[in-house]
């Protein structure tokens, strides 16, 4: 079997559109999800929040609470003192808060009672004496409110995190320039919007140790701040990640429920559960960062980009949550698509009195490839030349090395380009519609798992233990959780295929602290390509187990030992085979009991800078979108009719969940595109504007447009069987290519997301014709971290064929 | 306005059953928290008899007293329509319908939609298509597009659309279980009826 994919022959299993092996169990409602847990004598957990966005806790009278019949425990702050968070640099949550609330929604105290009922008026008896602070609710007020500071730490005021990074010398670059284009952008906050409810139930053991049942996307990240905050040493604390009812990366931060419903049940000696109210969701967030972005750009006169000085300022919400990674991540995936001379970086992350910021699908990453796929737009356009035609002119090289020192692996950016363009009849329809209707095209790229942890260590970053039963089932063990995306099928297809039996043979044991390997999660896109390598590793091993076994029965050499339809076979001998359950027994027999383990660490970064932690990854999935819009002049109104989509992901493991995550990344793509907004009422003590369903608008049934998908198999070296990433790439390219179609159909430049009417009706209004930002904050910049771009031999020269024609 | 806003972060959705009960006519009143009406619930064929406090939901009923927990909820305030189950054949919300506006009436969730072991077409045409990535809103949409098919055998896409508006989805950008409900409503006429190429590879021009 080729493990580089750089054959499709030979693959049985991988491929092939198999049923999602948890698919039954979700159509007939037997898949338990975190709050489908029920064990007797379980109490409920209801935790009282901030009502106000700033300020100190003076004192809080818990009597009336604990004097409540049915109320088992009452925890505030003062139980729960050690902070955690979940990067190593943040760790700047408390469970409950023990002085101070930096935002509404902030847990303050906890209850354990006897029912729903009587837990939520026991919370709501609790007294809270707030000493109020001025709220600060914009990253504007953020840099200029020196106190109060929401945090103590971070580079001063309110500024969380400075990042300043230089590769190359960009201001040369400009300089030299043959133009240089100049544009302001900015990103509204959306959140994950999962149609589960985060939930956690814990149960403490007879024997002292504890399990935490919840709707976790990283249940290792779980244990570890579970083990920090109790106290308690990791091996007697037992973490059981429920499938999730969709994650999208609200669910990958440890949250002070998870640890609350942990103590709550150690104090009480009983299982404590509790399951956030939607509106409480809306409050948790961690989701996508507000992002303002200023990008300068200097083109040669054959238009290839000499330099690019991209800067962008995060509204972080209260909490650190993954926001350095964010911050480092807006600026790391620009160089990833087309080449680029010199690249100054710089980015600021603040604090605000809102919830916090952290990674929503494409962690980072949509804000600014959002601003630099319209900044390209606007250069194409006043360089006279097909938007098209600009980027497959300008690619960045499979095999290079891009200026911050990424090293691309497959690249099949040009064939996603030529199929959107050629099935959406693109040149037919650019600039040649009647006015109202538009045609946008946009590009992007995203990471197949980040290359480092996130916190330091050696360690693989996912595991897989195999077990092979002597009727022939085989048990696959590992860390990961299928959060919808498919990532228990993938696991079963990708061990079927290197052992030749069916998917459905195989049992998954996923997300078990106590039972499974570590994985690290399911973030980042990590986890096709991270635990299908060390699946294909611990399946191999078993493979050889078995075919010596069958090799010594036959009297030949392992090699030609075949695996296929459940059968083993000698490839020499078309007639000689046995069952693969027979030759399970005969490789029992011979060396004991079966069992093997993978595992998978990122090939080392070359990249040795401050910062160089972002970026690196085994391989990068690339995507192509064109998307065609009518626009009513006299409204505003966006109607997005289709949307093209092609999509390098290496290999597609499995093709009909593939198209689905492509579907599903378009879907959320033009939720933020059009209508979402996560944002707070300044004037209204720091209140969410919509957390309901029902006010907080998503596309429905009725406004999701016809997709089509194109899957570009273009087989990474370092992808199990070729397989790069897909759950998040897609959605990067939706926001630019229907603002580029908007400006196609109207003329109008919406320099902010979401294009909503009404910003569409104040562009054509503008003489500008354009709504957007018109000014950044003033800002000390700290002195760059100056990295010299690599070495020209290192970074083959950029792909310049002219782009065919579409045929 | 602060004590506004401490009640609407703290608030509890289900105090909508209160409101609910006082449009259906009935007198507020303090709550007796002892008080118990007795309820029979036809649920998947089988008859319950079951002693509820008046306020409680038919969501409630389901997930917590019959243990029926296929049945999910998104908001519990009547706005994703996850926890959607078929009253006399009619979609409606579970956590916006009283357990006694149920009494002595049909009720259909996502654990009677299969006939003994063999699955409803319908959930085998989402299972094919991966039209349940995470599967939670999926008992409810399976549930809707039952009654769909129920009174329209042969529904065009646009119907589909509307007859499944009120059900949220955020995994699959509703395409696939478009397409799921159509094949299953092909099953029918054509058993043997496969998914277009286009559905399972995307588009291989």
């Amino acid at each position: 079997m080729r493990r580089d994919g750089s054959a499709r022959g030979g693959l049985r299993i991988v491929g092939t559109a198999a049923r999602k092996v948890d698919g039954p169990a979700k159509c007939t409602g037997a898949l338990r999800f975190a709050d489908d847990i029920v064990l007797p004598r379980t109490l409920a957990c209801r935790i009282l929040r901030s009502h106000v966005p700033h300020a100190r806790i003076r004192g809080i009278d818990t009597t009336r609470a604990r004097a409540r019949p049915g109320v088992f425990a009452v925890l505030t702050g003062s139980d729960l003192p050690i902070p955690f968070g979940i990067l190593p640099v943040s760790q700047d949550e408390h469970a409950l808060c023990p002085d101070k609330v930096r935002f509404v929604g902030d847990p303050v105290a906890a209850v354990a009672a006897v029912d729903e009922e009587t837990a939520w008026e026991a919370a709501n008896a609790i007294r809270v004496d707030y000493d109020r602070l001025e709220p600060i609710m914009t990253i504007e007020q953020a840099l200029s409110t020196e106190t109060p500071r929401i945090h103590d730490y971070g580079e001063g005021g309110n500024v969380h995190k400075k990042v300043s990074l230089e590769f190359g010398d960009a201001e040369a670059g400009l300089r030299d320039a043959d133009a240089v284009f100049e544009d302001i952008f900015f990103y509204e906050g959306s959140t994950h919007l999962p149609m589960e409810q985060h939930s956690a139930t814990a149960m403490p053991e007879p024997d002292g140790r504890l399990t935490v049942w919840s709707s976790t996307q990283t249940p290792h990240y779980l244990h570890r701040a579970l083990a920090k905050v109790l106290e308690m040493p990791a091996s007697r604390i037992r973490v059981i990640a429920c499938p999730n009812g969709g994650g999208f990366g609200g669910k990958s931060d440890p949250f002070n429920h998870e640890i609350v419903v942990a103590k709550l049940a150690l104090l009480t000696g009983r299982p404590v559960k509790v399951t956030l109210t939607r509106e409480e969701v809306f409050y948790c967030h961690r989701g996508r960062h507000p992002v303002l972005m200023q990008v300068k750009t200097g083109i040669a006169r054959d238009g290839s980009i000499r330099a690019l000085h991209f800067r962008s300022w995060l509204d972080g919400g209260a909490y650190g949550s993954y926001g350095v990674a964010s911050t480092y991540y807006t600026g790391a995936l620009q160089t990833v698509t087309y080449p680029i001379g010199a690249y100054k970086f710089e980015g600021l992350r603040v604090f605000t009195n809102k919830p916090p910021c952290g990674p929503k699908r494409g962690h980072g990453t949509p804000q600014p490839r959002y601003a630099l796929e319209v900044h390209i737009d606007k250069i194409a356009e006043r360089l006279g030349v097909d938007p098209a035609d600009y980027r497959l002119r300008h690619l960045v090289p499979p095999g290079s090395l891009t200026v911050n020192h990424l090293r691309i692996g497959s690249m099949g950016l040009r064939t996603c380009i030529e199929k959107v363009v050629a099935g959406s009849g693109w040149k037919e329809k650019f600039r040649r519609q009647p006015r109202g209707r538009g045609i946008g095209l946009a590009c992007s790229s995203y990471i197949s798992g980040a290359g480092l942890p996130i916190y330091w260590n050696n360690m693989p970053h996912t595991g897989v233990l195999l077990k092979i039963d002597r009727g022939g089932g085989v048990t696959v063990f590992c860390g990961e959780i299928d959060i919808g995306q498919g990532s228990d099928t993938v696991l079963a297809q990708v061990v079927a295929e290197v052992l030749g039996i069916d998917p459905l043979d195989i049992r998954i044991v996923a997300g078990d602290t106590d039972l499974t390997p570590v994985d690290l999660g399911s973030y980042s896109s990590r986890v096709t390509l991270m635990m299908g390598n060390a699946a294909i590793q611990a399946a191999e091993k078993a493979r050889g187990i078995l075919a010596t076994a069958a090799a010594r029965e036959w009297a030949i050499c392992a090699e030609r030992v075949v695996f296929a339809g459940g059968r083993v076979l000698d490839s020499g001998d078309p007639g000689r085979a046995m069952s693969f359950a027979d030759a399970v027994q005969r490789a029992e027999a011979a060396s004991g009991t079966i069992g093997t383990v993978g595992s998978y660490t990122p090939p080392p970064s070359t990249a040795r800078y401050r910062g160089s932690g972002v970026g690196p990854s085994p391989a990068y999935s690339y995507s192509a979108a064109v998307v065609e819009v009518a626009v009513e002049a006299a409204t505003g109104l966006v109607h997005v009719e289709r949307v093209h989509l092609a999509h390098d992901v290496g290999r597609a493991i499995n093709p009909v969940l593939s198209v689905g995550q492509v579907e599903g990344s378009v879907y959320m793509g033009l939720g933020e595109a059009l209508m979402e907004e996560q944002s707070f009422r300044a004037n209204r003590n720091g209140v969410h504007r919509a957390p309901s369903m029902l006010e907080y608008k998503s596309p429905t049934t009725m406004e999701m447009p016809e997709v089509v998908t194109y899957l570009v198999e273009d087989p990474d070296p370092n992808g199990p069987f070729g397989a790069k990433e897909v759950g998040q790439g897609p959605l990067l390219p939706i926001a630019p290519a229907v603002a580029n179609a908007v400006h196609d159909a109207i003329g109008v430049r919406v320099d902010a997301i979401p294009i909503t009417p009404d910003a569409i009706l104040r562009a054509l209004q503008a003489p500008s014709k354009r709504a957007g930002p018109v000014r950044v904050p003033a800002t000390d910049w700290p002195e760059p971290v100056r990295v010299p771009a690599p070495a020209l031999d290192a970074r083959p020269a950029p792909d310049t064929r002219p782009p065919r024609d579409a045929p | 306005m602060a004590r506004l806003v401490k009640r609407r972060v703290n608030a509890r959705p289900r105090r909508r059953a209160g409101i609910l009960a006082r449009q259906a006519g009935r007198r507020p009143g303090p709550v007796d928290p002892h008080r118990r009406v007795f309820l029979r619930l036809h649920v998947n064929g089988a008859d319950h008899t079951i002693a509820v406090a008046p306020h409680r939901t038919l969501l409630e009923i389901l997930r917590e007293d019959l243990g029926l927990t296929g049945t999910k909820h998104g908001c519990e305030l009547g706005e994703c329509g996850t926890c959607t189950v078929l009253l006399d054949g009619i979609p409606v919300l579970s956590c916006l319908a009283l357990g006694l506006e149920c009494d002595d009436r049909p009720v259909v969730t996502v654990e009677g939609l299969a006939d003994g072991p063999t699955p409803h077409p319908l959930q085998e045409a989402f299972t094919e298509l991966g039209a349940a990535q995470c599967g939670y809103c999926t008992p409810g949409i399976l549930c809707a597009a039952k009654a769909l098919l129920e009174a329209d055998p042969d529904p065009n896409r646009d119907a589909i659309r509307e007859a499944l508006s009120g059900n949220l989805c955020r995994c699959t950008g509703y395409i696939k279980i478009f397409e799921a409900v159509e094949l299953a409503a092909k099953r029918r006429r054509e058993p043997r009826a496969a998914p277009s190429r286009e559905t399972l590879f995307g588009r291989r021009d």
